[in-house]
């Protein structure tokens, strides 16, 4: 009886192998036929080929300076020291003033006239780009500390210390009669800045 | 030079290329069939050859160059910016150009501080910031990623610019004046697949692209666009990006300024705000005539540009048949029509679009025009397919500050004088 049974459990479970086996089979077939039509191009692919960027890999690259002082670094320079490092590193090519060029003009308004600058016009006759300035044209001063710590001076990208970027970033500022010649400037005070240009923006994203 | 005579009683027809076809089919069928020369059994046959067909050809190099009698069609350095060698802009000999393409070697620049040397070893497209996964991909990895190979231009925010605030109309060549536009066919890496992989947090709005030059130049640009249809460039016209435009990657955003199109990239970050980088916060910048200054303005608007006949050149003969031809483009879409006209504006003909006619891309277009030899003054005006015409330079002007130069996309007038000196002219 016993026997009987098992005999029978026995006949079962090998129909139900014999059945998983061909269902398994019928899986594998049905799994070889469905790769061989490939997949639309749509941004559901999954790709994944990349691999992890670290949190220190970010760290090193992360040099983007924002409005509302995302990234700014600690640290603090003043008028007095922007204007011995402007006259080392920068004048030769953005002029005694910050105004004469050859290269972009960092101080006073933008267009053809200034009563500050009466030899604008023949400035601009040899130079056209310094129709306009930084200080007349940039919204925010972060962007200034930004630019000056990635690309200046010119000939020597990314030499200038944290201090050094504040330090000129001020004396900037201090060209352009936005801050007086004591100024310090730090990752605090640089966002007190209003830089004449902001009321002007007028954003234009389409 | 001087305003051109009345163009009143002359005729303003352009005669149609059906027309001009008709014509020169039937001037071909009368030719006679003459007869062949006698050739004299005593001499050899090469006396009547020119050297080339007497002496075998060279060998071929490994890269191949232009023929040595084109060598003299070269980019042009800008003399309108104040440049040092690091912040050079280059013109692309478009009036030398009747395609749609540019070849890489005469494709317009723009560097900012240089042309940087970078190993493709050691370099890596970095995507980090509002992502649920920071991703680092090698350039080797990248070129397993799908691919997509468009047509399109790409032009400087600044081209034309002298144009835009010189008060007289400088006697310049179309492409001193406007040569900061070239056409190529890119194949890169569709930016969605990638900032798919990253995952971008639903508070990602911005993308500051970021390249691996001196300057580290960096642009911010809205996730929406870099989601559409822009990619990044790993080819143009079918060899990698040459190092001028952006070797080994850049990115690609058709029909927006050449600018934004940041060359050598290696990092994407994505945000919630434009960070207002150097070139959004000034130089790239539109200041209205109200004084406001206008940001973002990405789109290059619908131009046009007549480069056969164009400044400095001098007409062969004083008067007969010649094609006038060109290019027109819009970053909104397709060019719909380019009219031409031969009367300072009075009248207007519809010239043949040269197919391809594409998105985002140069368009070659032109019309037969039967030179009577009197002073003329030509224009081209383009319309895209969403309605956008190219304005008149005092259309344009009236928008804008006085000294202010991006986006100019003003109709292009050159004056042809009875000699056949053709010169820049506004109308
Ligand atoms: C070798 C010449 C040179 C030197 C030296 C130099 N610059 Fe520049 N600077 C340039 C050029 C050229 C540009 C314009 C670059 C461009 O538009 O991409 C520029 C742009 C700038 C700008 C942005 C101007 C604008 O309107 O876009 C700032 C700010 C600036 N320089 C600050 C400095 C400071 C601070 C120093 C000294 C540490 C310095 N520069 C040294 C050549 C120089």
């Amino acid at each position: 009886m016993c026997n009987a049974i098992e005999g029978e459990m026995h006949n079962f479970q090998s129909n139900l192998l014999k059945h998983l086996k061909a269902i398994s089979t019928a899986y594998v077939v049905l799994f070889i036929i469905g790769s061989v039509s490939l997949p639309a191009h749509s941004q559901d692919l999954d790709i994944n080929l990349a691999q992890p960027l670290l949190k220190s890999e970010i760290h090193d690259i992360d040099i983007t300076i924002f409005p509302d002082g995302k990234n700014l670094p600690v640290g603090q320079g003043s008028v007095i020291e922007g204007q011995l490092l402007y006259k080392n590193q920068c004048q030769m090519c953005h002029g005694e003033n910050g105004i004469e060029g050859p290269a972009a003009r960092l101080a006073g308004t933008d267009g053809w006239f200034s009563f500050s600058d009466p030899l604008r016009i023949l400035r601009i006759e040899k130079y056209p780009v310094l129709l306009i300035s930084v200080g007349s044209l940039w919204p925010y001063a972060t962007s200034i500390f930004d630019y000056i710590r990635r690309a200046m001076p010119h000939y020597a990208p990314k030499s200038l210390s944290d201090n050094d970027s504040y330090a000129l970033t001020a004396y900037i500022l201090n060209l352009n009669d936005i801050v007086n010649d004591t100024y310090i400037l730090d990752k605090d005070t640089i966002l007190t800045i209003e830089m004449p240009a902001q009321k002007r923006s007028e954003l234009d994203v389409q | 030079m001087k305003r051109p005579l009345s163009a009143a009683n002359a005729s303003t027809k352009l005669s149609t290329r059906r027309g001009f076809l008709l014509k020169s089919m039937a001037v071909g069928a009368a030719l006679p069939i003459s007869a062949l020369a006698p050739t004299q059994a005593a001499h050899a046959i090469g006396e009547s050859f020119p050297d080339w067909m007497k002496t075998p050809g060279q060998a071929v190099n490994e890269y191949g160059s232009v023929a040595r009698y084109e060598k003299h069609i070269t980019r042009v350095k800008a003399q309108d910016t104040a440049q040092t060698q690091l912040f050079s802009v280059w013109h692309s000999p478009i009036q030398n150009q009747p395609s749609i393409i540019t070849p890489n070697g005469l494709h317009f620049t723009v560097s900012h501080n240089g042309v940087p040397n970078i190993d493709p070893e050691q370099h890596f497209l970095k995507i980090h910031g509002l992502v649920d996964k920071p991703i680092k991909i090698d350039m080797n990895t990248l070129q397993r990623y799908p691919m997509v190979s468009p047509i399109h231009f790409l032009e400087c925010a600044g081209n034309s610019a002298s144009n835009a605030v010189s008060l007289s109309a400088l006697d310049l060549s179309v492409q001193a004046l406007t040569g900061q536009v070239s056409g190529a066919q890119y194949t890169g890496v569709p930016l969605k697949y990638l900032l798919k992989e990253a995952g971008v947090k639903t508070a990602g709005k911005w993308v500051i692209a970021e390249g691996a030059d001196g300057g580290s130049h960096a642009r911010s640009i809205p996730l929406s666009k870099l989601l559409d249809d822009a990619f990044i460039a790993l080819y143009q016209n079918g060899e990698r990006l040459r190092p001028e435009q952006g070797y080994p990657m850049r990115l690609l955003i058709p029909g927006w300024e050449g600018n934004a199109n940041v060359k050598w990239l290696h990092r994407l970050e994505v945000t919630d705000k434009p960070a207002y980088t150097k070139d959004e916060s000034g130089l790239y910048s539109d200041i209205l005539a109200s004084g406001k200054i206008k940001r973002f303005s990405f789109h290059m608007d619908v131009k046009s540009v007549i480069t056969q006949p164009s400044g400095k050149m001098q007409l062969p003969a004083q008067k007969g048949f010649y094609e006038i031809s060109g290019l027109a483009w819009s970053g909104y879409g397709k060019i719909k029509q380019v009219e031409v006209s031969i009367d300072e504006g009075k009248n207007w003909s519809i010239a043949t679009l040269h197919g391809p006619v594409l998105s985002k891309s140069l368009t070659r277009f032109s019309i037969p025009w039967q030179w009577d030899g009197k002073e003329r003054v030509i224009l081209s005006r383009a319309t895209d397919e969403l309605g956008h015409v190219q304005p008149t330079r005092r259309q344009w002007r009236e928008q804008y500050a006085s000294y202010s130069f991006n986006h100019f996309n003003a109709i292009q007038a050159w004056a042809v004088n009875s000699q056949g000196t053709v010169e820049n002219y506004y109308v």
